[in-house]
């Protein structure tokens, strides 16, 4: 068995006096796509959080290639190849969509990704370049927050939620243009609130509930029954 | 006319002084929304700095600049670093606190090193030469201020909008959480635009101290005349900054036309005026 990816081991985080997520655990190897389910609060962004390093970890709840970078700095983390695609999208609202492409290449790691590459995947976005990002539709923004992530040539994408608050014409379209994200060799991590899309693009799935792992098995695998249960608590 | 329009001149030249005194309290306000208290002390400072390097080396106070920029630059950046950064959170008033702080520690350090006596810069034959420009007559060191203060502000929005470094500054104005995704160290990032801050910072220091005199308390006056300039341009627009500067400028010179007295009240008059009138100042950045 190769040494995991991405190897998350009874991850506590808390947020202050509250503690919102226990004892987590997670292998991600390379090439997986790994989907995140669970209803409203029960701790998926925290996971995102922890693991890019905005929540303090013990050191070796999160290991990075056997390596543990819990508590790391957040560009630390970044720098080692680990991209977030932030829930909510959090463009920089005084940036061009091109500037904020460039500043997701700014960390200049090697690899297939460059403007030209995000502009063949997301057309829309060369027409629009010079606009200020947050100018742009909702689907056009989730496309720069992307292709933000994607300029750092990571080997890791997370990715929190990124039909939130689209239309469903919107969303299908980001997602056909997946399979030719994670194509590229790319690990993946998918927090949706959507299970059947979860489930359909994904090779592994996670459910939490209130902050722990409820559910855990292959994505073709597992039952409707098995989620609503691990989904709810019912 | 002519009668004012020599004042007008003059004050539109001491408006470039003005903006170089605003430039550094606006960037750092812009990027990490430190308001800094202790600005004008740290341009003071400068003026002190350079006259000892210009005493000690036998420099020309313009000459010692290329000596006191890279020493402020270098100051500001380690301020930052082991410092502001630590007070640096949600809550804008720590870092505000500490840099009330900071300046009382400098003006208590220059009585100390170099007492209470007036000090200035001997920049000899520059400091009273002038050009006649057709009927008024126009000082050459002020003109140099001026130039100097265009030049700044033309290199800043260069830097902010055409540079790798400007964007990361507008990126971690907007957004100092996700900033750090991008792999950009927000600590280092601070101590940056502190460096440069202070800098510009420098550059207002000698020529403060070529055109007054100056004392450990002149601080004060300065940093005032700093934010009302940023106020008056509008936050976050840099050639506004300029304008700001240059408006005070003019205020203050007519206002010292009136009456020698007047000279400062007038620019606090106009700066209450346009902030009754344009609260967000007359050039605010569009957002
Ligand atoms: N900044 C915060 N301070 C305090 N508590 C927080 C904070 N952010 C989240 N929480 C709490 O932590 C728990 C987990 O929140 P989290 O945002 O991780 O949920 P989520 O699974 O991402 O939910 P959603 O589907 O709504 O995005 C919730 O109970 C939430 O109220
Ligand atoms: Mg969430």
């Amino acid at each position: 068995m190769t040494e995991a990816l991405l190897d998350i081991q009874r991850l506590d985080a808390f947020y202050g006096d509250f503690q919102a997520l226990y004892g987590v655990g997670m292998q991600v190897n390379r090439g997986d796509v790994i989907a995140v389910i669970g209803a409203n609060g029960a701790g998926k962004t925290t996971l995102m959080r922890a693991v890019t390093g905005f929540l303090r970890a013990r050191p070796d709840a999160v290991c990075w290639k056997g390596r543990p970078i819990g508590g790391m700095r957040v560009d630390q983390i970044a720098a080692l190849g680990i991209a977030l695609v932030p829930e909510g999208r959090l463009l920089f609202a005084s940036l061009s969509v091109e500037e904020n492409l460039m500043i997701g290449g700014q960390l200049k790691r090697k690899g297939p990704w460059s403007l030209k590459r995000i502009y063949d995947l997301f057309p829309v976005l060369e027409e629009r370049r010079n606009a200020p990002a947050t100018s742009l539709s909702g689907g056009q923004q989730q496309m720069v927050a992307i292709g933000r992530a994607l300029m750092s040539n990571p080997e890791l994408i997370m990715m929190d939620e990124i039909s939130l608050g689209l239309a469903p014409v919107i969303i299908r379209s980001i997602y056909e243009a997946l399979p030719g994200i994670i194509g590229e060799g790319l690990t993946a991590i998918v927090v949706e609130q959507d299970i059947a899309k979860a489930l359909s693009v994904s090779s592994r799935v996670y459910c939490l509930q209130e902050g722990r792992v409820s559910l855990t098995g292959p994505s073709g695998k597992v039952s409707h029954d098995e989620i609503s249960r691990a989904y709810f608590g019912i | 006319m002519e009668f004012w329009l020599e004042p007008i001149i003059q004050g539109i030249l001491l408006g470039g002084l003005y903006a170089l005194f605003a430039a550094g309290l606006s960037l750092i306000f812009g990027v990490m929304r430190l308001v800094n208290i202790a600005h004008g002390d740290l341009i003071v400072l400068s003026s002190y700095v350079a006259l000892t390097t210009s005493v000690m080396l036998g420099l020309h106070p313009l000459a010692a600049a290329l000596i006191v920029v890279p020493v402020m630059a270098l100051a500001g950046y380690g301020l930052q670093r082991l410092l502001l950064n630590r007070t640096m959170g949600n809550d804008i008033l720590p870092p505000l606190l500490v840099t009330f702080g900071l300046s009382v520690i400098i003006q208590n350090a220059l009585l100390t090193f170099y007492s209470a006596d007036p000090q200035k810069l001997k920049a000899g034959a520059i400091e009273t030469a002038s050009l006649g420009i057709g009927p008024v007559s126009v000082g050459v060191l002020p003109l140099i201020v001026f130039m100097t203060a265009v030049l700044v502000i033309g290199l800043l929005q260069w830097m902010f909008y055409h540079t790798a470094l400007g964007r990361a500054f507008r990126a971690t104005s907007d957004r100092q959480d996700i900033v750090q995704l991008m792999g950009i160290n927000r600590a280092h990032i601070f101590a940056l635009a502190m460096a440069l801050a202070l800098a510009v910072t420098a550059l207002a220091g000698v020529f403060l101290g070529i055109r007054t005199s100056f004392d450990p308390a002149a601080g004060g006056s300065r940093l005032i005349f700093g934010f009302e300039a940023v106020i008056i341009g509008g936050l976050g627009n840099i050639w506004g900054t300029l304008a700001g500067g240059v408006i005070l400028g003019v205020a203050q010179t007519l206002g010292a036309k009136i009456d020698p007295g007047f000279q400062v009240q007038a620019g606090h008059l106009v700066f209450l005026i346009i902030l009754a009138v344009r609260p967000r100042g007359l050039f605010p950045r569009i957002d």
